[in-house]
């Protein structure tokens, strides 16, 4: 069976004054359609990079390796050049959502517009069809007044009303892949539940595939259906959401969870994880999580075991130092 | 009043609002008719969404936001501050007693002053210190409670990881020798397991230097875990108040039961159905009369969809505060 996306060891590297960063190594996810799949990481661990690597969005001194795949829909993405290529993607096959809904939408051109003028890059339709479609898609996500926001600014929009329309302006175009970036970092929790629900219902009824990416456990265990958990630029444990968050095997994937405050158990203590991330100038050579690991193995802390994902149950996918250190706490 | 540290009483801020300089002045009604006592030694959690004047609150307390109407007293030792009567030199002594730390650590310290200067600022400044030497000494030991280290006072703060400047931020709010801290999203900026070791700290030096925090989040599971006592906003009122573990267990207001619906459970089989609330926050420029919330509650009754209930918080339990038209 075919994925609907499938990224296959991907590197990304960035050039910069102070020597070439590694973002992100090795990394290996797929997605079907009608499924999301939640990318969890702590700020720096490569998880919008990843992302924007779908749609080549990454800035110009970006390198990829050579035998990386990104396929989507049986392409591979990596090798487009050509603007007309990428068109296809950026928008057409895959639409991205942001985090700040302020900052993505253009501030002098009037939310409409900006909807319309992307439907008639990627369809072939006229501008009426282009706005009753808008229009629709507004009032699909809950917006009172469709016809008076779509006249609106971005500015005269509230919060929350804002990712909806921006929510709206990525599905009109009917993208098989959504991507997803802290979409609901940025809003009140009750807000942040209307929305979570909105992307629910929607998934269900387009059954495209998400890439959903947030900081927030609470949030990925509502929504994916799958987890990458990423740290440093390297995925250190995958699977099943249910297996991954009841079940979790790697030290790092352990440690987000006792940080985390949970409401209904007050009297557990939240423990931090030791030590800062480290710099990806000078990324851990071995396993990445060494350098804060609680329970290391000698070995390990030594820097001497590769990254390695290893399946641990039918579909649970932990780095195979992490399993012994797993093991020992 | 001995075991109060600070008094709220009647507190209302309005702001002026023009939309242009023909249009009618409007008045902003941010914080509205607030009573709150803030216990020495407690750790008061503010919550509510954006919007709902828990930052005007907060500022006003500190003396940084005019207060239209109604007093704020500080209780200290030997005498009372009443924030609305002040003169300068009281203000200058009020201002070593009360402290703010920020949300932002990124935008919060100057890129230009090394950390050793940052967090002597305020003595400088306040003139709380007589020479270097001194200064030095007050800046070392505050450094070193916040786990700092002494190299790290020679740096700017660029050099620092979130979670490093946080601390930072503390350390400055810390070292006037304060008894009352606001804390204003002090953790919303940062990573869970940062998160988790700045909130450790926050609790660690409340015990070491006698502090009184006033805590605002817009985060309940933070809130719940580190507060003593709760004050849940909407719209400029208190709807809810009493202690964090009755609170969060027996809720009593449709607002605070509808907020902790809306937590995402971290349990992947709990895909709980949130009470969803319908719309957003009304404006604060034109409140909806009687109760604030009930263009968005879920189950109003009769009475206050008409707005004929006015606002007022009553005790259901001991301490447990609710507003009372979810309580009729």
């Amino acid at each position: 069976m075919s994925h609907l996306l499938e990224v296959k060891n991907l590197d990304v590297k960035f050039d910069t004054d102070e020597g070439r960063i590694t973002a992100v190594e090795n990394i290996s996810l797929s997605v079907d359609q009608g499924e999301v799949l939640g990318i969890v990481g702590e700020s720096g661990s490569g998880k919008s990079v990843t992302a924007k690597s779908i749609m080549k969005l990454n800035p110009g001194n970006t390198s990829y390796n050579e035998d990386a795949e990104i396929i989507l829909d049986n392409e591979n993405v990596l090798q487009f050049t050509s603007k007309q290529d990428l068109k296809k993607i950026r928008g057409g096959k895959v639409s991205m959502i942001f985090q700040e809904p302020m900052a993505s939408f253009a501030p002098a051109i009037k939310i409409g517009a900006q909807m319309v003028e992307q439907l008639l890059i990627h369809k072939n339709i006229n501008k009426d069809e282009a706005k009753s479609i808008s229009i629709n898609m507004l009032k699909r996500v809950g917006i009172a007044d469709a016809e008076k926001r779509f006249n609106q600014y971005a500015f005269e929009l509230s919060g929350g009303m804002r990712q909806r329309a921006m929510i709206a302006m990525a599905l009109s175009t009917m993208p098989k892949l959504l991507l997803a970036d802290e979409p609901t970092t940025a809003l009140d929790v009750t807000i942040q539940a209307q929305v979570i629900n909105l992307i629910k219902d929607i998934i269900k009824e387009y059954q495209m595939g998400v890439i959903f990416i947030t900081h927030d456990l609470g949030v990925i265990a509502q929504v994916a259906d799958h987890v990458a958990v990423m740290y440093l630029g390297s995925v250190v444990e995958k699977g099943p959401v249910n297996e991954i968050l009841k079940n979790p095997k790697h030290p790092y994937t352990k440690g987000l969870l006792q940080a985390l405050p949970d409401i209904n158990n007050l009297d557990a203590p939240l423990s931090p994880i030791p030590g800062n991330i480290p710099s990806p100038l000078d990324r851990p050579s071995g396993c990445v999580f060494r350098t804060r690991c609680p329970h290391h193995n000698p070995e390990g802390k030594d820097g001497k075991i590769v990254m390695k994902l290893i399946e641990v149950k039918p579909g649970h996918w932990v780095d195979q130092c992490g399993i012994q250190c797993g093991q020992n706490g | 009043m001995g075991d109060n540290l600070i008094s709220v009483n009647n507190v209302s801020v309005n702001f002026d609002y023009q939309e242009n300089f023909i249009s009618k002045k409007q008045k902003i009604h941010a914080v509205n008719n607030i009573n709150i006592k803030i216990k020495k030694g407690s750790f008061f959690g503010l919550v509510g969404e954006s919007g709902s004047g828990k930052t005007t609150l907060g500022r006003a307390i500190l003396g940084a936001n005019k207060i239209s109407s109604g007093n704020v007293i500080f209780h200290d030792d030997e005498r009372d501050y009443d924030l609305t009567n002040m003169n300068k030199q009281d203000l200058k002594e009020y201002r070593k007693k009360a402290q703010l730390i920020f949300q932002d650590p990124y935008a919060a310290l100057s890129p230009r002053m090394t950390v050793r200067d940052i967090i002597a600022e305020p003595l400088e400044v306040m003139r709380i210190t007589n020479s270097r030497q001194e200064t030095d000494e007050r800046v070392r030991d505050i450094a070193a409670k916040c786990r700092l280290n002494i190299e790290h006072l020679r740096r700017f703060p660029h050099a620092f990881s979130g979670g490093q400047r946080q601390r930072i931020s503390i350390a400055r709010a810390l070292v006037s020798n304060p008894k009352f801290i606001v804390a204003d999203e002090s953790v919303a900026a940062l990573d869970v397991s940062i998160q988790a070791d700045i909130l450790n700290l926050l609790k660690q030096l409340q015990t070491e230097l006698n502090l009184t925090y006033l805590f605002i989040s817009h985060d309940l599971s933070v809130v719940a875990h580190v507060c003593d006592v709760v004050a849940v906003m909407y719209l400029g009122h208190i709807v809810e108040m009493g202690p964090s573990r009755e609170l969060f267990k027996n809720p009593k207001h449709s607002y605070t039961k509808a907020l902790l619906s809306s937590i995402p459970s971290i349990d992947p089989e709990k895909r709980s159905e949130a009470i969803e609330l319908k719309g957003e926050i009304p404006s604060a420029l034109n409140p909806p009369p009687g109760c604030v919330f009930r263009t968005r509650c879920p189950n109003p009754g009769i009475d206050c969809k008409g707005g004929e209930i006015t606002m007022g918080l009553t005790e259901v339990e001991p301490g447990h505060w609710v507003d009372q038209c979810c309580v009729l």
